[in-house]
C-alpha cells in the first residue's frame, strides 16, 4: 500500500493508491454528488453524475471508477459540471413517470434529493410518459418500473452481495428494464431469496416494501454495509 | 508443416493453373444477384464445350464494382490467347452476368462473340485503386487455403516465427506507421507494444468484426474474400504480444463471412498453421469465433469483450484499457479486421514500403464502401491522402442521372457530413476530424441535392437511440430527447429555442457519455449544423412566446403559436 498525494478542489489530499477519486474526496470531507454509486457494491460509472474535471485530461472522468494518481488535480465543482449534472437529472425526470407527490419514496429519494441540492427546479425536455408496468407479484416487495432510473444497484447487490442472481437488465436503450430471472413476474422467481437487499439499495421508489404508502418507504442502507463489513473484514459492526 | 511444405503447396497450386481462369464473384453482394447460378452455369458450359482441361471456373471474393454484379473476369496465361488482353494484362470483364449468358461467355474462348455487357477494367474506379488489404480479393478462392498460399499466403507468419523476435515484429509495425482501421486511428504498433509489455500468463488477441455502421461493408468483404489474411495477421499479432488464444467477434448478420471463417480456420488447423506448434515452432495459437447477437454497441471494445465473456454487451469505463486488463481481466489486443489484414503485407514487403504510401501521419491505404447516390457503388481501396473528389467523382462517377453531389457522409453514426465544397479534402485521419467528421471504419455515403440534411441527422440519431445500450443516462435519455427535437424541427413545430436546446444537448451528451457511441452520437447533428445550418433555420417557426423565464410571468402571447 502506497499513498498518493493529490489536490481536490484546491485541498491537498492523501489517499491510498487503490482509492478512487470519490473515496479520496469523501475521506477529505469533500462531497461529490453520486447516484448509481452505493457503498459496499462495486462501481460501474453509469449515471455520470459524479463526473469531475482532472487537469490535463480532456475528458470528464467518473469519480467513482477513476483511481487517484500522484499530483492529480481534481475539480469536483464548476459551472460546467453543475450544468451537466442538472441536465442529466432533467433527462431522468423526463424519461419515465416520476411523480414525487404520490411516490412511496417521497422525502427519502436520492433522485429527488439530488434535484433539490443541484438546483434542478424544472424540466425543459418533453416528458416521454412511457407505459410501464408495476410488478406486484412478489409476496413482500413491489417493483414500479415507472420510477426506475436503471442505476442497476439492485442487480449488483443481488449478484454480488446476496449471490442470488435474480435481478438483471433486459432490452437496450430507453427500453432497458430491470427483470427477474428470465423476464418473468417477480413472484414466480425460483432464485429470489426474499432477502430484500435490492429494496434497500434502490435510490428511488422503484423497489419498495409492500404495504408502504406515500412517503413511507425509508431505506436502511446500513444493512448492506453491515453485511459487506462482516464478509470482508470479519467484523460484525455496521 | 515447414517452409518447404508451404512452398510445395504454392507451387502445386500454381502449376495446376489452366490456360483460362473464369473468375466469378462469390461475395455476398453478387450472390444476392445470383452469382451462384452464374458459376454453376459457367461450370456446366465449360463441360459442355469440352474445355475442362483448359478452363478453370473459380469462385472468388469481392471484385469491387458491386453495382454491376454479378461480375465475371477472364484471365489467360501463356501465348496465343483467343481473348483480348489489355496492355496491363487484364482480360475482359463482364457485368450483370446471368446464368443464360454462360454459354456465350465460354464460347468467346473459342473465338465466339457475346452480347454480355462489358465492364471497363481501365476505368479510374479500378486503376486509381491501390490494393494491399484487397490485393487477393477477387483473385483467390476464399474457400481454399491453397489458393491463398499460392498468393504468398502464410509466408509472413513463417518469417516472423522463424526469423524475427516479438520485439522486432512490433518495431516493424511501429515503423510502418499503421494506425487502427476501426475508425479512431490509434497507432497499432503502440497498442501491440503495450500488450506485449504487460506481464501476464494469459493474453488474448481479438479481431473486431462487428461492423455495424449503416452502409459500411468493408470488413464483411475482407472476411468473405480473403479470410486467411485476417487469420495470418492475428497469428503474427499473437506471436508479437505473447498470446495463445484469439477470438473473432463477427456479427450474425454476416453468415457468409462466418462460414468462410470457419472453413478457413479448419483448413489452417489441418495444415498446422494454427493450433499447437505453428510451423513446428513452440508457438501455439487458436482462434475461435464469437457471433454477435445484433447490438451495434458490441463494436465498442469493452462491450465486445463483455459479450465474448457471455455477459450483457455493455461498455465499461476506461482506464483500465484492454491492453492492460481486457478479456477475463487479461491483457488483450483488440484490432479491426482491416488492421489485421494489413499485417502480413507489411511483414512481407517491409515497414519502409508501407510507410512510403499515404500521408505524413496516415500511412498505407484505406478501404471504403461507396454507397448512396453515386454511379459506381462498391468497394475501393485508395492510398491515404487521396482527395474525396477523386473518390466520389473520378472513381465513383459522381451522382447518377446528372444529379449534383451535396455532401459525403463518412464514419457512420459517429461521423459527419462533408459538404460538396470541401471535396478537395485529402482523406486522412486529421483532415476529416478537422471537418468535424471522422475516418471511421470506411463507410462513405454520397448524398445528392434531393437529400435533406436534417433528415440525415435524424436518421443517424434514431440509429444511435435504438442502439444505445441503456447503461449511461446521457446516451440513453439524451439521444431520445435529441431525436424528439429533430422530429419537432422536421414537423415545423420547433422554434429557435428548441434548436438551442438541441445544441446544448449535443454538447452535454458528447462530453458526459460513457463510451464512444454516446460521445460521438451528436456528430451527425453537429456537422450538419455546421455546414447546413440554414436548412435547420428554414424549418423553424417564429418564437411567438418570447424567451420563457422560469418562475416569472412573461408577456401574454401575441398570437397562437405557428403550426
Amino acid at each position: 500500500m502506497a499513498a498518493r498525494t493529490l489536490t481536490i478542489d484546491g485541498k491537498q489530499v492523501s489517499a491510498d493508491e487503490s482509492a478512487t477519486i470519490l473515496e479520496a474526496a469523501t475521506d477529505a470531507g469533500i462531497n461529490i454528488p453520486t447516484l448509481c454509486h452505493l457503498d459496499g457494491v462495486y462501481d460501474v460509472g453509469a449515471c455520470r453524475i459524479c463526473l469531475v474535471e482532472v487537469a490535463g485530461v480532456a475528458k470528464l472522468l467518473p469519480a467513482c471508477t477513476t483511481r487517484v494518481s500522484e499530483g492529480m488535480e481534481v475539480k469536483t465543482d464548476s459551472e460546467r459540471l453543475r450544468k451537466y449534472r442538472r441536465m442529466t437529472l432533467e433527462l431522468l425526470f423526463a424519461e419515465r413517470n416520476h411523480v414525487c407527490a404520490v411516490c412511496v419514496a417521497n422525502g427519502h429519494c436520492e433522485l429527488q434529493a439530488l434535484a433539490y441540492t443541484l438546483g434542478m427546479d424544472h424540466v425543459r425536455y418533453e416528458y416521454c410518459f412511457p407505459r410501464w408496468e408495476v410488478d406486484n407479484t412478489h409476496p413482500l416487495f413491489g417493483m414500479d418500473h415507472n420510477r426506475c432510473i436503471l442505476c442497476a444497484r439492485c442487480v449488483r447487490v443481488c449478484w454480488h452481495i446476496e449471490g442470488a442472481g435474480t435481478k438483471n437488465v433486459s432490452g437496450r436503450g430507453a427500453r432497458s428494464q430491470i427483470i427477474s430471472d428470465l423476464n418473468q413476474p417477480w413472484g414466480t422467481s425460483d432464485t429470489c431469496t426474499k432477502c430484500g437487499k435490492c429494496v434497500m439499495a434502490c435510490p428511488t421508489g422503484a423497489l419498495f416494501d409492500k404495504g408502504a404508502t406515500v412517503s413511507e418507504m425509508e431505506r436502511d442502507r446500513t444493512k448492506l454495509e453491515f453485511i459487506v463489513t462482516a464478509r470482508e473484514k470479519k467484523q460484525w459492526i455496521a | 508443416m515447414d517452409i518447404d511444405d508451404l512452398n510445395e503447396i504454392a507451387q502445386k497450386e500454381r502449376a495446376a493453373r489452366k490456360r483460362y481462369t473464369l473468375r466469378c464473384c462469390m461475395a455476398a453482394g453478387c450472390i444476392s444477384s445470383n452469382s451462384k447460378g452464374v458459376k454453376e452455369a459457367l461450370e456446366k458450359a465449360v463441360k459442355d464445350a469440352g474445355l475442362e482441361d483448359q478452363v478453370e471456373v473459380r469462385g472468388v471474393g469481392c471484385m469491387k464494382l458491386c453495382c454491376q454484379g454479378p461480375l465475371v473476369q477472364i484471365d489467360a496465361q501463356g501465348e496465343g490467347a483467343t481473348i483480348e488482353i489489355s496492355a496491363d494484362g487484364q482480360g475482359p470483364l463482364y457485368q450483370k452476368v446471368t446464368p443464360e449468358d454462360a454459354a456465350s461467355l465460354v464460347a468467346t474462348l473459342k473465338g465466339g462473340k457475346t452480347t454480355v455487357q462489358r465492364g471497363d477494367p481501365a476505368h479510374p474506379f479500378f486503376t486509381k485503386q491501390l490494393s494491399i488489404v484487397l490485393a487477393n480479393s477477387g483473385y483467390v478462392d476464399p474457400e481454399r487455403i491453397e489458393s491463398y498460399i499460392a498468393a504468398d499466403g502464410y509466408q509472413a507468419l513463417h518469417d516472423v516465427l522463424r526469423e524475427m523476435t516479438p520485439k522486432e515484429v512490433i518495431e516493424t509495425v511501429v515503423n510502418s506507421g499503421l494506425r487502427g482501421r476501426g475508425g479512431a486511428g490509434y497507432p497499432t504498433g503502440l497498442k501491440w507494444g503495450t500488450v506485449a509489455k504487460t506481464a501476464s500468463p494469459q493474453k488474448y488477441v481479438i479481431c473486431n468484426a462487428d461492423e455495424g455502421d449503416p452502409g459500411a461493408f468493408m470488413d464483411r468483404s475482407v472476411l468473405e474474400s480473403d479470410p486467411h489474411s485476417v487469420l495470418e495477421g492475428m497469428a503474427i499479432a499473437a506471436y508479437a504480444v505473447g498470446a495463445s488464444q484469439g477470438f473473432i467477434y463477427v456479427r450474425a448478420e454476416y453468415p457468409l463471412a462466418i462460414s468462410r471463417l470457419q472453413t478457413a480456420i479448419r483448413q489452417a488447423k489441418q495444415y498446422g498453421l494454427l493450433g499447437s506448434g505453428v510451423f513446428e515452432s513452440p508457438f501455439n495459437f487458436n482462434i475461435d469465433l464469437r457471433i454477435g447477437a445484433g447490438a451495434f454497441v458490441c463494436g465498442e471494445e469493452t462491450a465486445l469483450m463483455a459479450s465474448v465473456e457471455g455477459k450483457r454487451g455493455t461498455p465499461r469505463p476506461r482506464p483500465p484499457f484492454p491492453a492492460e486488463s481486457g478479456l477475463y481481466n487479461s491483457p488483450t489486443l483488440i484490432n479491426n479486421v482491416e488492421t489485421f489484414a494489413n499485417i502480413a503485407p507489411i511483414i512481407r514487403k517491409g515497414a519502409a514500403w508501407f510507410a512510403g504510401i499515404g500521408t505524413e501521419k496516415s500511412k498505407g491505404t484505406k478501404v471504403f464502401a461507396l454507397a448512396g447516390k453515386i454511379t459506381n457503388t462498391g468497394l475501393i481501396e485508395v492510398p491515404m491522402g487521396t482527395p474525396l473528389r477523386t473518390i466520389v467523382e473520378t472513381m465513383g462517377g459522381g451522382a447518377p442521372d446528372g444529379g449534383r453531389i451535396k455532401a459525403v457522409q463518412t464514419g457512420g453514426p459517429s461521423g459527419g457530413c462533408i459538404p460538396a465544397d470541401a471535396l478537395d479534402t485529402p482523406v486522412d485521419y486529421e483532415s476529416l476530424s478537422k471537418l468535424g467528421s471522422i475516418m471511421g471504419s470506411g463507410g462513405m455515403i454520397v448524398m445528392d441535392e434531393t437529400t435533406r440534411m436534417v433528415d440525415v441527422a435524424r436518421f443517424f440519431m434514431e440509429f444511435c437511440m435504438d442502439e444505445s445500450c441503456g447503461k449511461c443516462i446521457p446516451c440513453r435519455a439524451g439521444t431520445v430527447q435529441m431525436h424528439h427535437l429533430l422530429n419537432k424541427i422536421l414537423a415545423r413545430q420547433a422554434t429557435i429555442r428548441d434548436l438551442q436546446k438541441l445544441e446544448e444537448l449535443c454538447d452535454m451528451v458528447r462530453n458526459t457519455s460513457l463510451c464512444g457511441l454516446g460521445q460521438t452520437a451528436p456528430n451527425p447533428v453537429l456537422s450538419t449544423l455546421r455546414f447546413f445550418r440554414k436548412e435547420y433555420l428554414d424549418l423553424l417557426v417564429p418564437d411567438t412566446y418570447g424567451p420563457r423565464q422560469n418562475g416569472k410571468a412573461g408577456a401574454p402571447p401575441a398570437a397562437a403559436p405557428g403550426r
